[in-house]
């Protein structure tokens, strides 16, 4: 190999070192956790997913919950095309741990402006945990294709 | 002294009928990717609010169109791109006729598929958009259709396979020639990387839509399709590679460099195939740890990349040098920008450097929370899929529409201008859809037609997604009309023979190097590599839960 190709590729495997490194510190230092194996939805032969979603805790009584001094659970049940409930109210400052999951097909639970963002799977839970400092209205959107009225799933979380 | 990139310099010619088989396969490409653009722009404006779709007479929802949009360009346009071109290349590297009952399957394979899937999706009954994520469920005709498109691929393969391994029993000891290793090792990449989507169309999802099934199974199913779709993008991706390579050296008057470093950036795409789960950093259900190892393997695809950024470069530098180009960066200006096909390749690869860049984005773990399933992953693969490989695909078909027809190319001027328009066009469409996905605007919706308030930061984004899709639309437009008139009505030319590189350094006959050849080693460690990375996941999974019922309201 040439002097200069050599040169190149040993920059661009320094580059990719250095990439790596801030990946690690962003995850190890800031804490930044993606959502992980947060459980299943148990469901029996022949049961229907919705059937075995509102016979699970927390998502047969969807709604906030409060956890510990300044921590919320939120469990929400995502179905074609809300979610349930579909207006949430929490403390400005407080952890607040969505606990989601979906009846039917694949949705997405996203809140613009925040880093709350996952995919909801038919038969899995879906976890994330952030805290809203900004009181205000934040928007709920579902941004996986989920049918005919994809377009229309929506919730509103306020921050008080 | 420099090498030829193929076994023999001159005097090869297709038998006819390869040719037109390959001629065909080509233009039932470019047909999809017609068809893709038409119903691209509803999309674009729909960004701005203004809605369009609606008066497309085929089209019963937006959804629908976006699923043809999809299945045309990403796959049907691509694989049979990559069938055609990649046949021509390895027949013209090794000297030597392929097969032509096989290449007749194979077209036959993704003629027929491209219908069926067709059929599917104009009649509604396939709206479940190029990942049909079940439980969204499409009638049988989509995923049989889907299924022989993969066949022909592989029938591809056997043919170029069989070639290479007939051509080295003839040429014992002889490395293989630069140009038939490209194109070899870009199918066998994707023969490995195709098993996911043929195990979950082909074992989950037809017999499924046939009612053989009780259920489907969502997180498998993704988990499979992610499995072929992070690398379906090399297969995209690297009949590009092929043209920028072993192609445009030649065309702008440069070489080549090393021939060893060429064949080390193809295995690269062969050995990081099990990357997929970068995809599903937010699904539940997978571990973190998991997540984080792909992060660092997704990272190590920018190697080949930069490798090629540094090799094409220094090829378009000597190129631009010998036409007189000076200083630093005075050659770049100085390559044959008039030459429509290096001028629209070279846009493409300034397209795909942000796009390398965006990816990297995606790909990184953390900030990928930012993003994902945002309007920022479509600006993304803009960049990637519908400029670096769709715009060098019109860059290479400048030249080998010509050679496949004998005809000289009607409206260079035009053609120069066409690269340029779908060029700005893609960069405002995808600096708009960048702007909307930081500010959380959804992917795959139809922002025109949302329930929910816009964000003040979509306006922009819509305006200038709007603004450039529509530009590109208008290149686009202008491709076909080049292209239809050149094959109608063009003026008889001899073509005698496909452009060419050459290297600078010649391949060795001993050293390390020669292992490079050792094609079927190189694809047992892939494989080894897709065991560790998927083999846990699934065979935790196993057997299939086949919990979830048919979903068709679209």
């Amino acid at each position: 190999m040439e002097r200069y190709e050599k040169t190149f590729l040993v920059l661009s495997a320094a580059v990719l070192v250095a990439f790596l490194v801030a990946l690690a510190y962003a995850t190890i230092a800031m804490h930044i956790e993606l959502p992980g194996k947060a459980g299943v939805i148990p469901i029996k032969p022949g049961q229907n997913v919705a059937a075995a979603v509102l016979a699970t805790a927390p998502f047969n009584h969807p709604g906030v919950t409060k956890i510990g001094p300044d921590q919320y659970q939120v469990a929400i049940v995502a179905q074609a095309w809300t979610y349930y409930p579909r207006e949430i109210e929490v403390p400005a400052g407080a952890r607040v741990t969505f606990v989601v999951t979906s009846v039917d097909v694949t949705h997405g639970f996203e809140i613009p402006g925040t880093r709350v963002n996952m995919m909801l799977i038919p038969g899995y839970i879906s976890k994330l945990s952030y805290r809203f400092r900004k009181p205000g209205n934040y928007r709920i959107i579902c941004h996986e294709y989920c049918g005919i009225l994809h377009h229309t799933m929506t919730a509103v979380l306020r921050v008080k | 002294m420099s090498a030829p990139i193929v076994y023999r310099s001159e005097g090869f010619e297709l038998p006819g009928v390869q040719r037109n088989l390959i001629r065909w396969t080509i233009y039932l490409g470019f047909a999809a990717l017609a068809v893709g653009v038409v119903n691209g722009l509803d999309q674009a404006l729909s960004y701005a609010g203004i809605n369009i779709f609606r008066f497309y007479p085929e089209m019963r929802t937006y959804y629908q169109g976006l699923t043809v949009h999809g299945v045309f360009n990403a796959i049907v346009l691509t694989f049979a791109f990559g069938n055609g071109f990649i046949s021509l290349t390895t027949a013209r590297a090794l000297g030597r006729a392929l097969s032509t009952p096989i290449q007749v399957a194979a077209f036959a394979a993704i003629a027929v598929g491209t219908v069926l899937a067709a059929f599917a999706m104009f009649t509604g009954e396939a709206t479940v958009l190029y990942t049909f994520y079940p439980p969204l469920e499409a009638s049988w005709t989509f995923y049989l259709g889907l299924a022989l498109i993969v066949i022909s691929t592989w029938l591809v393969s056997a043919d170029l396979f069989l070639s290479l391994a007939r051509w080295r029993r003839e040429h014992p000891g002889e490395r293989i020639p630069l140009l038939a290793y490209m194109s070899v090792v870009t199918y066998l990449m994707w023969d490995l990387a195709s098993l996911g989507i043929a195990a979950e169309v082909v074992l989950l999802l037809l017999p499924w839509s046939l009612g053989l099934l009780p259920g489907s199974d969502p997180m498998l199913s993704r988990t499979l399709f992610w499995l072929t779709g992070h690398p379906i993008v090399y297969f995209w991706l690297l009949p590009v590679y092929v043209s920028w390579y072993g192609m445009i050296p030649r065309q702008v008057g440069g070489k080549l460099f090393s021939d060893s470093v060429t064949r080390i950036a193809f295995l690269a795409f062969l050995l990081l195939i099990p990357v997929g789960f970068h995809h599903q950093f937010l699904d539940p259900g997978i571990s973190p740890t998991l997540k984080y190892f792909i992060a660092v393997l997704t990272f190590a695809i920018f190697f080949p990349s930069l490798m090629t950024a540094f090799a094409v470069m220094y090829a378009l530098e000597i190129g631009g040098r010998s036409h007189g180009g000076k200083g630093l960066i005075g050659w770049f200006f100085r390559i044959p920008w008039r030459d429509p096909s290096v001028s629209a390749q070279v846009l493409a690869m300034l397209a795909f450097m942000l796009g390398g860049i965006s990816g990297l984005m995606n790909a990184s773990y953390s900030m990928n929370m930012m993003i994902h399933n945002t309007t920022f992953v479509s600006g993304h693969f803009h960049l990637t899929v519908a400029t670096a490989v769709t715009l060098s695909y019109m860059g290479i078909a400048y030249w080998l529409v010509p050679y496949l027809e004998q005809k000289e190319l009607w409206g260079r001027t035009l053609a120069r201008w066409q690269s340029w328009i779908y060029f700005v066009g893609v960069l405002i469409f995808s600096t708009g859809l960048t702007i909307g996905g930081f500010a959380g605007m959804p992917r795959r919706t139809p922002i025109a037609l949302i329930s929910y308030p816009k964000l003040p930061e979509w306006q922009l984004a819509g305006l200038l997604a709007a603004v450039g899709g529509s530009l590109m639309f208008i290149g686009a437009v202008l491709f076909f009309v080049i292209l239809a008139v050149t094959i109608l009505a063009g003026q008889h030319e001899a073509v005698a023979d496909i452009p060419l590189s050459e290297t600078v350094e010649r391949p060795t006959l001993a050293g390390w190097a020669v292992r490079l050849d050792r094609l079927g080693l190189w694809l047992g460690v892939s494989l080894v590599l897709v065991l560790i990375v998927y083999g846990s996941f699934i065979a935790h999974h196993l057997p299939p839960h086949l919990i979830s019922q048919p979903f068709k309201a679209f």
